[in-house]
């Protein structure tokens, strides 16, 4: 048994993938420019563990974030084949035997390799008041708990399992063509806020959903949904936040503020 | 120390509302139309009468003339008209955007939505000509 299984590790381990990565220090390299590399390929292997065996084994300067390994910190992203994905998410048995190119997250500044900048998504994710806002502040601890059925957490369950790993503003061509829309996990997330029931900062978030760089720099190309690696799907709630708006608009015409 | 111009930068931060949903509103409802209907037309059009299954009388001049000439066929006519117009125009307004076009979004605004609302106004004026003739 023991020694089929060794066997069948081996023939594995025989077979090699190519790995490109884009790299870019930027103390000595001009502009970013691709490295390849190739190493032992086992099926089970994800795109984070390969560029861990390169750091470890092949080229120790290699730089990339990762902290959790399984889909939950959001600091692994990169372009695999151009698309946006989570590295610990990606394996090689889904490219194998065809060459894996990484890239440093598309939409963001590259910091160095396959590190980009943040500060843009951060602030944004800070911009829409992502707290609860209760209705009176006042409220006693020992009064107890706000609480809430379960049809009630239904409503913005979805849209809270986001882990902010910016694939989806990555994603999004938008965003690409204007970094001053609010884009697509921070909307989510406003949704998230406004759709709580314990949530009494609808009306403060609406401004800024209302923008033209809120909601409606969106024209549901709907690319964000597809690439975001926990189902949260941006791209509704950036359509129910357009209804709102829309429901907005026509209060704010009869009862302007 | 460093709290206080934080907290006002928030509190001066102005919030512009977008006249967009106007247009979005046009655009979805035109968009709804073109979807259900432009299969039937091209089917009645294209297919059912050049292959003789429907009658082409149905859609003779007459026949149309005297449907346009109805208050709710002037209607119907109108909706059908403007409705796609605007959802086409805005696609195209919003496309001009994708394509990285950024010069004179002012006046890419006007000239598309401007077109869609004079052909508007025009289809409106021709058919209450007819409904007053
Ligand atoms: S919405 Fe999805 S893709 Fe976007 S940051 Fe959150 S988890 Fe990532
Ligand atoms: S390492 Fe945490 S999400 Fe991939």
């Amino acid at each position: 048994m023991s020694t089929q299984a060794t066997h069948a590790q081996q023939a594995v381990v025989d077979k090699v993938i190519e790995i490109e990565i884009l790299r870019y220090r930027p103390e000595q390299d001009e502009k970013p420019f691709p490295q390849g590399f190739e190493i032992p390929y086992h099926p089970d292997m994800s795109i984070l563990e390969a560029l861990q065996y390169i750091k470890d084994h092949l080229d120790s300067s290699v730089s990339f974030r990762w902290s959790c390994r399984m889909a939950i910190c959001g600091s692994c992203g990169l372009m695999v084949n151009n698309i946006p994905k989570l590295g610990c998410k990606a394996f090689l048995r889904d490219y194998y035997p065809q060459k894996v190119t990484l890239e440093a997250l598309a939409n963001f500044p590259i910091e160095r390799d396959l590190v980009v900048v943040m500060d843009d998504f951060i602030k944004k994710l800070e911009e829409i008041k992502p707290y609860i806002i209760p209705e009176r502040d006042e409220k006693c601890l020992s009064e107890g708990t706000y609480q809430q059925t379960p049809e009630q957490m239904e409503k913005y369950a979805k849209f809270s399992m986001c882990i902010n790993c910016g694939l989806c503003y990555s994603a999004c061509p938008q965003y690409g063509l204007d970094k001053s829309f609010t884009g697509p996990a921070a909307l989510a997330l406003l949704a998230r806020y406004n759709r709580d029931s314990r949530d009494a900062g609808s009306a403060e978030r609406m401004k800024i959903v209302n923008q033209e760089q809120g909601v409606w720099s969106c024209t549901f190309v709907g690319y964000c949904s597809v690439v975001c690696p926990k189902g949260v799907d941006p791209a509704a709630a950036i359509q129910l936040l357009k209804v709102e708006s829309s429901k907005d608009y026509l209060i704010g015409m009869f009862k302007p503020d | 120390m460093n709290v206080q111009p934080t907290t006002n930068a928030l509190q001066e931060k102005k919030y512009i509302r977008s006249n967009e949903p106007v247009f979005w509103g046009l655009f979805g409802a035109g968009g709804m139309l073109t979807a259900f209907l432009t299969p039937v037309m091209v089917l009645v059009t294209g297919l059912l009468i050049p292959l003789g299954i429907i009658d082409a009388d149905h859609l003779s001049y007459d026949k149309l003339h005297g449907f346009a000439s109805s208050w709710y066929g002037a209607a119907i006519i109108l909706v059908l008209v403007a409705l796609p117009l605007w959802h086409t125009l805005h696609r195209i307004f919003h496309s001009l955007h994708d394509l990285g076009i950024k010069r004179g979004r002012d006046w890419q605004q006007v000239i598309c939505y401007g077109f869609a609302f004079a052909v508007s106004v025009f289809v409106f004026t021709l058919l209450l000509q007819m409904l007053t003739q």
